[in-house]
């Protein structure tokens, strides 16, 4: 269960548009300790596809997405 | 030979409805490891100057009777301004932005004229030598 995850950091982008929060999750990223687990809230439609392709193209881990009410609470390891 | 990690855009248009696609379009480069050089020229270059890019309200004149609806939504929804989603892309990832050398003449204007954002003046022959290498170029 995603909802399990020990979340290093929680970014609440809900309510800023693509680019905005995948931008923010690069930022946070490149600042984060290998082993860390990111939580990104995010409401915009883009970001939900981005994101993942993202990490996957990023060779990081993607862990879940979780659709809550009205945003996606997107969860990704930094694993390298 | 042409590099798909690269990608050159031309602006050359000086109005928010193209100046937030350039910025748009250069974040998706960062995205996805591009190296991208953005050439202002023209109208692109004059929102450029000085104190200038947080100013620009005008939308191409195609567009222009969606021109208080689009500032109306990008300000009730409180979107980023494009030039602040320039300045991110550029302090994540690998952007140059070039002042064209013959506007820039034109105008009379000098490197202190325009926002410190802008890295060089320089020629177009030297910015087609980039868009050359580059496996995808734009004119926005």
């Amino acid at each position: 269960m995603i909802g399990n995850v020990d979340v290093t950091r929680e970014i609440d982008a809900r309510g800023s548009f693509c680019p905005g929060p995948m931008m923010e999750l690069i930022r946070v990223i490149r600042s984060a300790q290998i082993g860390d687990v990111i939580a990104i809230l995010s409401s915009d439609q883009g970001s939900k596809r981005d994101i993942p392709k993202w990490v996957t193209k990023a060779n990081q881990e993607f862990i879940g997405v979780e659709t809550l009410d009205g945003y996606d609470r997107i969860i990704v390891k930094k694993v390298r | 030979m042409s590099d798909k990690n690269r990608m050159s855009i031309v602006v050359f248009d000086g109005t928010v409805d193209k100046l937030f696609p350039v910025s748009i379009i250069a974040s998706g480069g960062v995205m996805n490891d591009m190296r991208v050089d953005i050439f202002l020229t023209f109208w692109g270059l004059l929102a450029f100057r000085k104190g200038e890019p947080y100013k620009v309200s005008k939308v191409s004149k195609d567009y222009e009777e969606w021109a208080p609806e689009m500032m109306r939504v990008l300000q009730e929804k409180k979107v980023s301004s494009w030039y602040d989603t320039l300045l991110q892309a550029k302090e994540l990832g690998d952007i140059h932005i070039y002042a064209c050398a013959m506007t820039a003449d034109l105008f009379d204007l000098g490197k202190e004229d325009f926002e410190p954002v802008v890295d060089e003046i320089i020629g177009v022959g030297e910015f087609i030598a980039m868009a050359q290498e580059s496996g995808t170029t734009l004119y926005i």
